[in-house]
């Protein structure tokens, strides 16, 4: 399977990367490199078999849904490129 | 005492604990000798005044009879891990300025032992790399010299763009450098497909890879959750054997670490392997195997069997398939981890017309080639229509993987010797411009453990014809990190420590 380069596009808006239309041609050549490599997979038979899902067999544990360490707003948006009031601060999003 | 940076951290701890030589003037030595490294790029950041301040309470504890199992040692941290108040950057652009206010389990449990933190160490970009030129910080030249080089021509390619120098490997890079050129006594890596165990090969270092679920990997950031562990790299077996034993431990913060008591690893560290049986996979003898290789995993094979272990052949008939697997399944994780990253809540932002832009302006700046690739390459994957022929189908794949070694450890197996790598250490810039897959060929033999969230660790085997560190890798049971200890000290003993490279730096 190869992507062409509409699906680069694409892929680079659902993962939220800015894509310059003269950069799209080389992320294709190397997005079909890799699909290339991972090409083989599709003659191995999996019929019948469990996909993965934990590699160590374990319960997922579970605990009481409280607070257990609340650090506080102050060290929540501390490292945030704009806070304002305990708040992040984003360009509007609604007019 | 001279040079007390060049001890193992088994001789230090001792020396320390007996009052010869000063947590202090162990940590002086190691500032001193980072301050004439720092052409290598190991240390992204260092922290003197910290590390000197933490010495000093190691003494009083010393003092007062209150030392922990690691007191006084200096050791250096990975970038991956989340150091209260200090710079913790995956070495990526996109966390900028990034200051944890909280510290990771594992390097707080280090700590709580008594270690002293020198500073932050290179590594490849949020872990995807294996020689540690993804780094936003540049790349980190290895203490070994290339073959037929003296020490003027490394020191004159340090000050240019260091082609030409070896790499240490990746993505723990920084860590298996800084421990080669005695930088520190250990360190802390990750390894999510071998990020351990190849530097330490390509540096004459040894460095364990533990079980999925033996180290918490809460405040480490994360590449891919289902792959990724924690590990020391050290000089030794048996300093990794200390340092995986404050490491390890339940932590009610990752629900995938596992309740379990963590052995005293040291113990394991001579213990006999008389009687053990050791696989020997054919699968790992691959087309176009250098003949150095295939001699040093004979040269393996006749000393464990000179202990006294039994040789068996195996088959993991799924091994070829590990490699193009996980290059579906981390880079899949890897999208949705690292969709954290969007300028709102830290790091760097860079702005755009609205806040879609913002956030692709600040993800396309933020991070470097290699991490935008595997980003998009996950989000292809993950997407409607293809989730099922590729994620699933790697999934699947998996278990075949897993099934392959459970059937091995069935019958008998109690540990698996391959070489580490396909070859020695290449050079700075030799394999960027190529094919990616080309670069990602590095971690065929360490893949498939990660994959079945085994344990595995690299040693030392000997040189290569241009006089370059190889490792071997051991591959155990689950949880059996002993066995690793023990097999892996015999191959130590028999090889002779291998000589590190004097300072020319």
């Amino acid at each position: 399977m190869s992507v062409d380069l509409a699906t680069v596009r694409r892929i680079a808006h659902l993962a939220r990367i800015a894509l310059r239309d003269d950069e799209a041609p080389h992320v294709q050549q190397e997005l079909n490199a890799m699909l290339a490599f991972v090409e083989e997979l599709n003659a191995v038979d999996v019929d019948g078999v469990e996909p993965m899902t934990s590699v160590i067999p374990m319960r997922l544990p579970l605990r009481q849904d409280v607070v257990t360490d609340h650090a506080g707003a102050d060290v929540i948006t501390a490292n945030a490129p704009g806070a304002e009031d305990h708040f992040f601060v984003v360009p509007k999003v609604v007019e | 005492m001279t040079d007390v940076n060049t001890l193992t951290l088994a001789e230090a701890r001792d020396a320390v604990q007996a009052k010869e030589i000063s947590a202090l003037e162990l940590t002086q030595a190691h500032l001193a000798a980072m301050e004439k490294a720092r052409a290598l790029n190991a240390y992204v950041v260092e922290t003197p005044e910290k590390a000197l301040d933490m010495a000093k309470a190691s003494d009083a504890r010393i003092a007062s009879g209150d030392a922990g199992p690691l007191e006084g040692l200096p050791l250096g941290i990975k970038d991956l891990y989340a150091t209260q108040g200090v710079h913790m950057q995956a070495c990526s652009h996109v966390l900028d300025g990034f200051k944890p206010q909280y510290e990771s389990t594992v390097t707080s449990q280090l700590w709580r032992d008594g270690a002293v933190l020198l500073g932050k160490l290179n590594m490849d970009e949020f872990a995807m790399g294996s020689s540690n030129e993804t780094s936003y910080y540049g790349p980190v030249a290895s203490p070994w010299l290339p073959a037929n080089w003296d020490a003027a021509q490394g020191r004159e390619a340090l000050k240019g763009d260091k082609k030409g120098l070896l790499v240490p490997g990746g993505s723990s890079g920084g860590s298996a450098a800084a421990v080669a050129a005695h930088l520190c006594l250990g360190a802390t890596a990750t390894d999510t497909g071998g990020s351990i165990r190849q530097p330490a090969a390509y540096t004459g270092t040894v460095g364990i890879k533990p079980t999925y679920g033996r180290c918490s990997r809460w405040g480490i950031a994360a590449f891919a959750s289902s792959l990724d562990q924690a590990g020391p790299i050290a000089r030794t077996v048996r300093d990794n054997a200390i340092l995986l034993r404050s490491m390890a431990g339940h932590d009610a913060k990752d629900s995938t670490s596992v309740d379990m008591a963590v052995p005293d690893y040291e113990a394991a560290v001579g213990r006999s392997i008389k009687g053990k049986k050791i696989g020997i996979p054919k699968e790992y003898r691959i087309d176009g195997m250098p003949a150095e290789i295939e001699s040093l995993w004979q040269q393996g094979i006749d000393w464990l069997r000179a202990a006294g272990a039994e040789i068996v052949d195996i088959s993991l008939p799924y091994t070829k398939t590990a490699l193009p697997a996980y290059y579906i399944v981390a880079p899949a994780e890897a999208s949705s981890n690292l969709a954290r990253y969007d300028g709102v809540r830290y790091g760097l932002r860079v702005p755009g017309k609205d806040i879609a832009s913002m956030y692709e302006n600040t993800r396309a700046e933020g991070f470097g080639h290699e991490v935008r690739r595997r980003i998009m390459i996950g989000t292809y994957v993950l997407s409607a229509g293809y989730y099922d022929a590729y994620y699933v189908r790697a999934q699947k794949i998996r278990t075949l993987i897993k099934r392959d070694f459970e059937l091995a450890y069935a019958n008998g197996i109690d540990a698996i010797l391959t070489p580490a790598t396909p070859s020695a250490a290449f050079g700075i810039g030799e394999k960027t411009s190529a094919d990616p897959v080309e670069m990602y060929l590095n971690d065929v033999f360490t893949v498939t453990v990660n994959m079945a969230g085994l344990p595995g660790i690299a040693v030392p085997g000997g040189l290569s014809a241009q006089g370059l560190p190889l490792g071997l890798q051991v591959i155990g049971r689950p949880f059996d990190e002993e066995t690793l200890f023990s097999v892996a000290e015999v191959i130590e003993q028999s090889a002779g420590r291998i000589k590190l490279p004097q300072a020319w730096w």
